[in-house]
């Protein structure tokens, strides 16, 4: 399989993780062999990290907040940011951190069953860490769009069943 | 009474048949939970930033008639985007945007072909073709191409249907409803048999952008083919832009000259909103046009494997978005194929036939749906048949 076919396969597993090795293979046209070895490759080397299903948990009716966080630090001398991401990434309710160009340094994600759980967290663990200079915090209200899935789209397919 | 003032109407519209289509339209229509392989148009909708446009368009007071010819800006970018291939028109006298490549196809018809005029029509073809010939008074006369084949044009099929009287040939390629494409090489004899025998031809290459594994090839890119040839094409199909109704015809000047009366004194110009969003596509819409291309090769090889799994046999279409599977083994006509699919199948697809006497046989279907609802559509398609062979065993 060449790089190209290599790189539409990842986006198609991307996309849909439960697709079947023979579809993916006769979709690229390869055999399904390849696929199965492109895959374990993407794997073996940390491409691909995880599969899992992109989740409208405002639909789910599960009670759950989430907050982005605006992180402002010094970075330590030899050691930059990584270690300090390290410490924050490490907390079971962070789920992305993200080192960022622009105001702010890392931008971490965290979600929490409440609003005080999230808030302590911010104030007693993330602001207390040596390195962390400031926070701003923001809950998210509602999500419109998540990695590429449009979480309210009402486009039907309005197409006739027979055109010429 | 109005039998009486029926039979006053035009007997070249009366005796014109009603689309085949159409039939099977209302038919599949009535039906619930199918799933449509009968569609001629993407499913994708057209991408966000034309129709963005079109709202920007709209806001800044883009709601004139605009010059008869289309937009100048327009056809500029329409020119810049056939140099890919090979083709090269005068914006300002060898192109006019038209209302869909339907009304380019009527326009290049009505100038070119006189009552008494013959012209070849590749069979199966698209189904508009047949009924602009004979609106103009002129005779249609259908030119088989064959599975065998891969359904290309061959000289040997021309050279059997060609008369004093021939006066143009349609084609058609890569062809709505069997997918084929014409290469270089399986152009050279026809083109040199056109300008042996000096016919005109209107190329219909409104599926062009959508041809996989080989670049398309116009015919209008030969030598000594330009002058003699109108190309017809669109934003439909590339841009997912069926509704816009924006589409163009170019060709040598004399010809474009004599075209625009007709368009000028019919349509006047195509919708401005329209002009302006096929300009979007055609300045900033590469990438989602190869997007959608993209996805349409991946589902070609899904339906083609997925009919000749079940037993279809199917050529290898190489351009537009349907399969045109062979469904003579199973004893059916394709009427009868295609109607019995969509009641006891749930799957509706479209009868080779409506497309001309030479699909009868086989079975057009449009792969423009997503990949879920083409992997449970070849599953039902799979259930009829083993159906069907124990209904006749
Ligand atoms: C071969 C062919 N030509 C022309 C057309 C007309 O397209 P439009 O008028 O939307 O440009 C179609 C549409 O189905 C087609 O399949």
């Amino acid at each position: 399989m060449d790089e190209r076919a290599k790189q539409t396969l990842l986006q198609l597993v991307h996309d849909d993780a439960l697709q079947s090795h023979e579809s993916l293979a006769t979709r690229l046209g390869v055999n399904v062999e390849e696929v199965v070895q492109a895959i374990s490759d993407f794997e073996a080397k940390g491409i691909i990290m995880r599969y899992g299903a992109v989740v409208n948990w405002d639909k789910a009716d599960s009670s759950r907040v989430t907050a982005v966080i605006d992180v402002k630090v010094t970075p330590e001398r030899g050691r930059g940011f990584d270690q300090i991401a390290r410490r924050i990434y490490l907390f079971p309710e962070v789920v992305s951190v993200s080192l960022m160009s622009g105001t702010y340094d890392l931008q971490v994600i965290v979600e929490g069953r409440k609003i005080q759980e999230v808030a302590q967290f911010v104030s007693e663990k993330l602001s207390t860490i040596e390195n962390v200079t400031s926070t701003t915090t923001h809950f998210r209200l509602k999500t419109y769009k998540f990695d590429g899935v449009i979480f309210d789209d009402p486009t039907t397919d309005q197409r006739l069943v027979v055109t010429p | 009474m109005s039998q009486r003032l029926e039979g006053r109407l035009s007997q070249i519209v009366r005796e014109l048949p009603p689309s085949g289509i159409r039939r099977f339209f209302d038919l599949a229509n009535q039906m619930e939970d199918i799933i449509s392989l009968g569609v001629g148009e993407p499913d994708f909708v057209t991408p966000w930033r034309v129709r963005e446009a079109c709202f920007y368009a709209l806001e800044q007071g883009y709601t004139t008639y605009t010059s008869n010819r289309g937009m100048p800006e327009l056809r500029v970018a329409i020119a810049n985007y056939l140099h890919k291939y090979d083709l090269h028109y005068d914006p300002l006298t060898e192109i006019i945007v038209t209302i869909g490549g339907s009304e380019a196809i009527d326009i290049a018809m009505r100038t070119i072909l006189s009552p008494g005029d013959e012209i070849l029509i590749p069979d199966p073809g698209y189904v508009s073709y047949y009924p602009c010939a004979i609106l103009t008074g002129a005779t249609p006369v259908a030119v088989t191409t064959c599975a065998s084949d891969d359904f290309k044009l061959t000289k040997e099929a021309i050279l059997g249907k060609i008369t004093e009287k021939t006066k143009a040939i349609m084609l058609c390629f890569p062809n709505n409803p069997t997918g084929a494409i014409m290469t270089h090489s399986d152009w050279q004899p026809i083109v040199d048999l056109i300008l042996e025998r000096d016919l005109f031809v209107i190329s219909d290459e409104i599926y062009a952008e959508l041809t996989y594994g080989e670049k398309h090839v116009s015919i209008a890119a030969f030598p000594e083919m330009k002058e003699r040839t109108v190309v017809v094409s669109g934003m439909s199909k590339a841009f997912a832009m069926t509704g816009w109704r924006i589409g163009y015809v170019t060709g040598p000047e004399y010809l474009i000259k004599e075209m625009l009366k007709i368009h000028q004194y019919t349509i006047m110009c195509a919708p401005i909103m329209g002009q302006m969003a096929a300009l979007e596509a055609l300045q900033h819409g590469e990438k989602d046009k190869d997007a959608m291309i993209k996805e349409y090769d991946q589902r070609r090889r899904l339906v083609v494997e997925g009919f000749r799994s079940i037993g279809l046999p199917c050529h290898e279409p190489k351009g537009a978005f349907y399969a045109f599977p062979d469904i003579r083994n199973t004893g059916l006509t394709s009427a009868q194929f295609a109607e019995r699919l969509l009641i006891e199948g749930k799957v509706a697809v479209v009868p080779g036939e409506v497309f001309g006497q030479s699909g009868e046989g086989f079975i057009r279907c449009s792969y423009a749906t997503s990949v879920k609802q083409l992997e449970t559509a070849i599953e039902r398609i799979g259930l009829f048949l083993t159906q069907l062979d124990r209904i006749e065993a």
